[in-house]
């Protein structure tokens, strides 16, 4: 795009998608703006009429709101640090040349494939069920009490669920990004005395840093909304030990039909999402640049 | 100190077999250079001397001391890599300390060596830069510097200078040579590049097919190469080999005479044919020629020497510096 005349064509031909996708924000957003100023329940049709900052009154002043959001950045952070330390391992031992390279390769990546709902259940059903569940059988053969897994650490056993559904998108960015590592580099530390441990510390981390960040940027944008995990095995409980910031503005719409709450919800939480964006960015995304 | 033998030395990837056999001695404080055509085996060789590649058969002896089996880091040898493998994400003092450090050396003995070795170098104003704000001669003096400051018993360097221009790799050239009568190192050298073998090495080792042609110094090979490939390698331009009735004539089956070797005339000799192209680079001209009855045959004169494409000339060869070759490809 080296000249006027290509960049005005340029404009023009972009135009229709950048609309497009303009609109397609903005009228949801608008909307939601517009509702979360109404007073609008859907068990009291016809009185809706503008009540103010009263709907963020309610939500901001909610003493879930507090647990709500500290379960929500818990679930963030605990996520994070588990998909990234098994990420970096698993890649590492997928590097290796072994036998079934592809075939476990194949597998690590199968959960990504699997629906949030499906694992859920199968997690909630198969492995954490304090009876039939395969953890508890375990457990028992070791002649230990098994643990009941959705009511003594509720918030934890949606960490372990989600952890492992992101697990193989973190694996996968972090192996192509060490396969990408200049094998002369390795060697040339080999000669300089660097141990395994070494290497791994001051060469291989370095080098990873950069797809580190991009795996904790984009897993953190999704997992700020992971919704469908808890509704399918906790149900936000017990009480509201699971309950995150996007499970409660559901709970707010579609248990208490309050329309109105719940968009104050959405747009309060649409800030925090920019509030995490914006820390995470100033934290990590310098390492984006160079 | 810093003998290094070779014993018998193999080595095979799978089933095809690189180097079959070799058996060298380099010693103490030489400058070996390993030459010879892409793909011969040079870098395999190398990287086995280092360590970063398992022997198939024979041993390597350091010093005295079997090393086959030793890892690299034990060796006690430093190697400049073609790529020059510095470390992305640390500044130029970061790379240059790093063997020391992993070596736990204490801090203030660190910073003496790596400025010492920046002094030597010439790098002392660029040492808190990464490499990537570098140029190709001053990455390659770095990775030249954390080389030097393990202070190994012998430097190995693979095609160094391959990613520079021509006038950084004459520059280079030189620094390396002054580094190595500085530091008197043993220093074994890969190149491809004949100009560089000649005017670097005390003793260049020619390979081809992982088989050692001949060993020796520059001017030895240059004058008594001992068979038709190193003939053919060392000394620019080619020497020219010539096969059939003129060879015959010599008893020979190939017969070698290099082009500063030929007198030129335009009136008379004992071969007589056309000009070709003709190259001037100054200070000499390469003559093309075509002999009748014999082919492309080079010459190499002095910078005046004027001539016109298609023109009759006249070659005259010294006798007292042909190279006759056998069947077998031997000098006879
Ligand atoms: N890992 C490997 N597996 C199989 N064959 C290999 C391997 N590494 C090298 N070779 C083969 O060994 C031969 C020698 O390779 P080497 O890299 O030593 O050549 P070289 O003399 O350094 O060539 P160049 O001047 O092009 O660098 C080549 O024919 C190459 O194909
Ligand atoms: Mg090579």
């Amino acid at each position: 795009m080296a000249t006027l005349q290509t960049r005005a064509t340029a404009r023009i031909m972009m135009s229709p998608a950048v609309i497009l996708l303009f609109l397609w924000m903005i009228v949801p957003l608008v909307m939601t703006l517009y509702f979360s100023f109404l007073r609008y329940n859907l068990l009291m049709p016809g009185t809706e009429e503008n009540i103010g900052f009263l709907n963020y009154q309610y939500f901001l002043t909610d003493p879930a709101f507090f647990t709500a959001l500290a379960n929500t950045l818990i679930l963030v952070g605990g996520t994070l640090l588990i998909t990234v330390i098994g990420g970096i391992l698993l890649a590492l031992v997928l590097d290796q040349p072994f036998f079934g390279q592809g075939i476990v390769r194949l597998l690590v990546i199968a959960p990504f494939f699997v629906m949030p709902t499906v694992s859920a259940l199968v997690w909630k059903n198969m492995l954490m069920h304090p009876v039939n569940g395969l953890f508890a059988w375990i457990a028992r053969s070791f002649g230990l009490q098994p643990v009941d897994w959705f009511a003594q650490v509720p918030l934890f056993s949606i960490i372990l669920i989600v952890a492992w559904q992101w697990l193989p998108f973190a694996t996968l960015i972090l192996l192509t990004a060490l396969q990408s590592l200049d094998g002369e580099q390795k060697e040339a530390a080999e000669m300089d005395g660097a141990g395994a441990i070494s290497r791994f510390i001051y060469l291989v981390l370095p080098h990873l840093s950069r797809a580190i960040t991009v795996v904790i940027l984009i897993q953190t944008i999704f997992l700020l909304s992971v919704f469908a995990e808890i509704l399918v095995t906790t149900n936000g409980g017990p009480g509201i030990q699971t309950t995150n910031i996007t499970y409660l503005i559901y709970m707010q719409a579609l248990l208490q039909f309050d329309v109105g709450g719940a968009s104050a919800g959405g747009i309060v939480a649409v800030v925090l999402a920019n509030i995490v964006a914006f820390f995470l960015i100033r934290l990590i995304g310098k390492n984006l640049e160079r | 100190m810093g003998s290094i033998t070779l014993e018998k030395v193999s080595k095979s990837f799978g089933t095809t077999s690189v180097i079959p056999e070799i058996d060298l001695e380099i010693h103490d404080g030489e400058f070996v250079v390993f030459v010879g055509p892409s793909g011969c085996g040079k870098s395999t060789l190398l990287r086995m001397i280092a360590g970063l590649e398992d022997l198939s058969g024979g041993r390597i002896i350091i010093d005295g001391k079997d090393m086959s089996k030793e890892a690299p880091a034990k060796r006690g040898l430093s190697m400049v890599f073609q790529s020059y493998a510095l470390y992305p994400h640390m500044t130029v003092y970061g790379n240059i300390a790093f063997p020391l450090k992993m070596d736990g050396q204490e801090k203030s003995v660190i910073d003496k060596k790596v400025k010492d070795a920046a002094h030597i170098l010439n790098l002392t104003n660029y040492l808190e830069r990464r490499p990537g704000q570098l140029s190709g001669g001053q990455r390659q003096r770095v990775a030249i510097g954390r080389a030097i400051v393990r202070q190994p018993k012998a430097f190995l360097f693979d095609e160094p200078l391959s990613n520079l221009d021509a006038a950084l790799r004459g520059n280079m050239r030189l620094e390396i040579s002054d580094l190595h009568h500085q530091l008197k190192t043993t220093m074994i050298y890969v190149t491809h590049d004949q100009v560089e073998a000649m005017t670097m090495a005390d003793k260049i080792v020619v390979l081809n097919a992982g088989r050692i042609e001949q060993v020796g110094s520059p001017m030895e090979l240059y004058r008594s190469p001992k068979n038709v490939f190193v003939a053919g390698f060392i000394g620019s331009p080619r020497m020219n080999l010539i096969e059939g009735a003129e060879a015959a004539k010599h008893k020979a089956t190939t017969l070698g005479v290099r082009p500063e070797h030929i007198r030129i005339s335009t009136t008379e000799g004992a071969w007589s044919g056309k000009v070709g192209v003709t190259e001037h680079l100054g200070s000499d001209t390469f003559i093309h020629t075509q002999i009748d009855g014999i082919g492309q045959v080079t010459v190499r004169t002095d910078g005046d020497f004027d001539t016109k494409h298609g023109q009759p000339i006249f070659l005259t060869p010294d006798a007292a510096r042909l190279h006759r070759f056998g069947a077998d490809g031997q000098v006879i």
